[in-house]
């Protein structure tokens, strides 16, 4: 397939990682939704390194990898806290992370 | 056979993402999430990214969903419950799916308007280590070197982080509002106050409050060196 369609499912699944961000209020699935952008961008970055030839992409994808798992702890790891400290799960009702 | 594959991959991740979105279980979201991410591994094999593709299933949809299934398992189906609130209004639901169908717009013509002719082929014949582990590897310790460095880093930091967000704190089960905020303070402090749960007590147990089970394994003289001097190195603080 050309490279176009694999941008175009790229594009495609970053929109509708976007909508979701924007209209739930669960944090554990906004954090989901952030994955599917991450992945999104993954796609493309992949897609490019083919259409190069070189493994640059590739090296880019993994970093970004590991960035969403950093940042998969870190959220989780939020959630857990709030949970404990009975607040509620709802990011309209979060409005500062005040220290 | 090519144009089947990935239409069959292509089509399993959008409707692996549009379940994300959908489900009003967390559950049910995250099991769609890793259906999206065994179709993405699918969609890198196409584009001969095999290296990324099996760290994509080992990793992302192995260990990070499993992750994301024990949180939900301990917080639990907070959307199954929906009517201690009000659903998402109509207007910012229609705000949002307009603005997502914007972003795409604008994506699509920022990708396939652009005047790139190399998008319009199949990339360039494939060339043997390209993709391979061998490649991945000699990439990430030649010309990327530092951005390796930088994600190990960042990944010892996340973990030291999520240790420290997550810790168990007696205090919590006063229901002052103090006690409920989270501190950065309280979490930066040290020494720290008795039965805020510390590795130290942990391993010991709070005094006067009865002590861990382990407790009573290290205070037998078993004669092994091993064990007492794990127990002296404990009882710093952490």
């Amino acid at each position: 397939m050309n490279i176009g369609w694999y941008l175009a499912v790229s594009a495609l699944i970053f929109s509708i990682g976007v909508a979701g961000v924007l209209t739930r209020r669960n944090p554990v699935v906004v954090l989901l939704c952030l994955e599917l952008m991450l992945n999104a961008a993954n796609i493309a970055l992949i897609a490019f390194s083919r259409m190069h030839g070189n493994g640059d992409g590739q090296i880019f994808a993994i970093i970004v990898m590991v960035v969403a798992a950093c940042e998969v702890c870190i959220g989780l790891g939020v959630v857990v806290a709030l949970f404990r400290r009975r607040l509620p799960i709802d990011v309209d009702e979060l409005r500062e992370l005040h220290g | 056979m090519g144009a089947v594959l990935f239409f069959i991959a292509a089509i399993g991740a959008l409707v692996g993402a549009v379940g994300v979105v959908t489900q009003r279980n967390p559950f049910y979201a995250v099991l769609a999430l890793v259906f999206h991410l065994l179709n993405l591994a699918g969609l890198f094999l196409l584009l001969r990214a095999e290296f990324v593709a099996a760290a994509q299933v080992v990793v992302y949809a192995g260990a990070v969903m499993v992750l994301y299934v024990f949180v939900v398992a301990y917080v639990g189906g907070i959307d199954t419950a929906p009517s201690l609130r009000p659903p998402v209004s109509r207007g910012q639901r229609t705000l949002a799916l307009l603005f997502a169908a914007a972003l795409f717009a604008e994506l699509a013509i920022a990708s396939l308007g652009s005047g790139l002719h190399a998008i319009d082929t199949q990339g360039p014949p494939y060339r043997a280590p390209f993709g391979q582990p061998a490649q991945i590897g000699e990439l990430l310790l030649t010309r990327f070197l530092l951005p390796f460095e930088a994600a190990s880093f960042l990944l010892l930091i996340a973990a030291v982080g999520a240790v420290a967000l997550a810790r168990r704190r007696a205090a919590l089960e006063g229901e002052s509002e103090e006690a409920r905020r989270l501190s950065i303070a309280e979490i930066v402090r040290s020494p720290r106050q008795l039965g805020t749960g510390t590795m130290a007590e942990a391993v010991r147990g709070v005094p006067g409050r009865g002590a861990a089970p382990h407790d009573v394994a290290a205070s037998v003289p078993s004669g092994s060196g091993v064990t007492g001097g794990t127990d002296e190195k404990t009882g710093g603080g952490w």
